[in-house]
C-alpha cells in the first residue's frame, strides 16, 4: 500500500481546527467532574447512609456501563421524556456538545471519586491521632492534614484519568460533534484513507497526552517537595 | 487533698470481644510522674490513649481536671486542649515544617495570631534545644530531634499533661538520651507526665510511681524504689527478670 504525505499535511491543519473542541470537553468535563468526584467523596466519607449510599450507586452505575453507552443514553434517550424538555437543562441538553459534557463529566466524576477515596484513606491514620490529640477539629485535621497529603498521594492515578478522559472525548464525534475525531471522520469518509489520517491523529492525541504527562509531573514534585532531602 | 487530675474509675475497654483494658482504676495528681510498664499487648498504650480519647472506652468513668470524657465533642476538645501526647511513631506533620507543625494548633486551636504562634514555636524549639532546625521538614530531621520536635510540638499549646506512648521504642539507640534528657527536664520543672516506656533508668530516676500492667489490668503500682528491688507480684518479677536480665 501506499502512504500519502501530502494528503496528511493537507489534513493536518483541518484536524487541528477541531482542537478548541477537543481541549473544552477535557477542560469542562474535567473540571465539572473534579467538582463532583469531590462531592461524592464527601458523600461517601460520612458515616450516613443516606450520603454513602446513593454515592455508592451513582459510582456503581457510571463505572459499570461504557461510556458510549452513557453518551447515547444521554444524547437520544432524555429527550423523550416531557419534563426534560421543560426544564431549565433543556438548552443545554438540547445540544450535542451540552449532552457530551454531561456524560464525560458523570463518567470521569464516578472514577475520580475512587481516586480521591483512595488518597484520604491512604494518609496515615497517626497524623489524623496527632491532629486530634492537639485539639484540631475533623474539619481541621481534613483540610490541614488530610487534603493537602491526599493531593499527592493522587495525583498518578488522577493523572491517568485525565488522560484517558482526554481519549475519551473522541466518543462526542458520535453525537455530531466535530472535534478532532469528528473532522478526522469527515475526512476519511471522503478520502478513503483511513490510514493516513487517523495514525496522525493518534500522534496529535499522543503529543497532548505528553505534555499532560509532564503537567503532571511538575505538580507531583512540587506537592512533594517535603519529601526531597 | 485537692481533686486529681486524672481519674479513671472501673474502666474498661473492647475491641471486639478482646478486652483490652480490665476495671482500671488510676489517679493522678498534679505534677505527678507516672511511668507505666508492662509486656507487650498488655494495654498501656490503650490506657493512656483513653485519658484524651483517642480509644473510647466501654464503662467506667474517666475525669480529666472534673471534666467526665463522654460522647461531647465539646468536653473532648476541652480535655485535648489540656492533655499534650507523644507517639511512638513521632506523626509528625510531613508536608509542613518544623516551624508550622509547632505553629498550627496554637493558630487553629488556640487562635494566636501568626506571630504569637511563631513566637511560641521558637520558645519550645529552644527548649528542646535545635531551634536551628526550624525551616526544615521532618523527613530532614534525625529520629531523636524528630521526637524532640514532637514533645514542642505538644509544648506549644501549654498541656497540663503530657501523655507519652513509647517515646523512645522507634528510635535509634544513639538518639534515645537526647529524647529523655528532655523528658527529664519537663519532669523536672513540674510537668505532670504519664510515659508508657520500657527506659526503666528513666523510670528509677524520675519516677512517683510505677504502674505495671498485664493482660489488660493493673496489676501493681509502687514507687520505683520498691517496684524494682521488691516486687510483690509474680508477673511482675517474671517481667522484672526477663528486661533487666542483660
Amino acid at each position: 500500500m501506499s502512504f500519502d504525505i501530502s494528503l496528511i499535511l493537507d489534513s493536518l491543519p483541518k484536524m487541528l481546527s477541531g482542537i478548541g473542541l477537543t481541549f473544552q470537553l477535557l477542560i469542562l468535563s474535567g473540571v465539572l467532574g473534579l467538582l463532583l468526584a469531590f462531592v461524592l467523596l464527601l458523600m461517601r466519607l460520612t458515616e450516613k447512609w443516606y450520603f454513602s449510599v446513593p454515592a455508592q450507586v451513582f459510582i456503581y452505575v457510571f463505572r459499570g456501563t461504557p461510556i458510549l453507552v452513557q453518551i447515547f443514553i444521554i444524547y437520544y434517550g432524555l429527550p423523550q421524556f416531557e419534563a426534560i424538555r421543560e426544564s431549565i437543562f433543556w438548552p443545554i441538553l438540547r445540544e450535542p456538545f451540552g449532552c457530551a459534557i454531561l456524560a464525560l463529566t458523570l463518567n470521569t466524576g464516578a472514577y475520580v471519586s475512587e481516586i480521591l477515596r483512595g488518597a484520604v484513606l491512604a494518609v496515615d491514620r497517626g497524623l489524623l491521632e496527632a491532629g486530634s490529640a492537639l485539639g484540631l477539629s475533623r474539619s481541621q485535621r481534613f483540610i490541614y492534614i488530610t487534603s493537602p497529603l491526599a493531593i499527592r498521594l493522587g495525583i498518578p492515578p488522577y493523572s491517568n484519568d485525565v488522560i484517558s478522559l482526554l481519549k475519551s472525548t473522541a466518543l462526542a464525534s458520535t453525537i455530531t460533534i466535530f472535534d478532532m475525531m469528528g473532522i478526522a471522520r469527515t475526512i476519511v469518509a471522503e478520502t478513503y484513507a483511513p490510514y493516513e489520517i487517523f495514525i496522525s491523529l493518534a500522534i496529535i492525541y499522543m503529543i497532548f497526552t505528553f505534555f499532560i504527562q509532564k503537567g503532571f509531573g511538575y505538580f507531583e514534585n512540587f506537592m512533594s517537595r517535603h519529601i526531597k532531602k | 487533698m485537692t481533686q486529681p487530675l486524672i481519674q479513671m474509675q472501673n474502666v474498661d475497654k473492647f475491641f471486639g470481644s478482646f478486652q483490652a483494658l480490665k476495671n482500671i482504676n488510676l489517679e493522678v495528681h498534679k505534677g505527678e510522674r507516672i511511668v507505666v510498664c508492662g509486656p507487650s499487648g498488655s494495654g498501656k498504650s490503650t490506657m493512656i490513649r483513653c485519658i484524651n480519647r483517642l480509644e473510647k472506652h466501654n464503662s467506667g468513668k474517666i475525669l480529666i481536671g472534673g471534666r467526665e470524657l463522654t460522647d461531647s465533642e465539646k468536653d473532648i476538645d476541652a480535655v485535648r486542649r489540656e492533655v499534650g501526647m507523644v507517639f511512638q511513631s513521632f506523626n509528625l506533620f510531613p508536608h509542613m515544617t518544623v516551624l508550622r507543625n509547632l505553629m498550627l494548633a496554637p493558630q487553629l486551636v488556640r487562635k494566636n495570631n501568626k506571630s504569637k504562634a511563631k513566637e511560641i514555636a521558637m520558645k519550645y524549639l529552644e527548649r528542646v534545644k535545635i531551634p536551628d532546625q526550624a525551616n526544615k521538614y521532618p523527613s530532614q530531621l534525625s529520629g531523636g530531634q524528630q521526637q524532640r520536635v514532637a514533645i514542642a510540638r505538644a509544648l506549644c499549646m501549654s498541656p497540663e499533661i503530657l501523655l507519652f506512648d513509647e517515646p523512645t521504642s522507634a528510635l535509634d539507640p544513639e538518639m534515645i538520651n537526647e529524647v529523655l534528657e528532655v523528658m527529664e527536664d519537663l519532669a523536672n520543672e513540674g510537668m505532670t507526665m504519664i510515659c508508657v516506656t520500657h527506659e526503666m533508668g528513666f523510670a528509677r530516676s524520675v519516677a512517683d510511681r510505677v504502674i505495671f500492667m498485664d493482660l489488660g489490668e493493673i496489676v501493681e503500682e509502687a514507687s520505683p524504689q520498691e517496684f524494682f528491688e521488691n516486687p510483690k507480684n509474680e508477673r511482675t518479677k517474671l517481667f522484672l527478670s526477663q528486661i533487666l536480665s542483660h
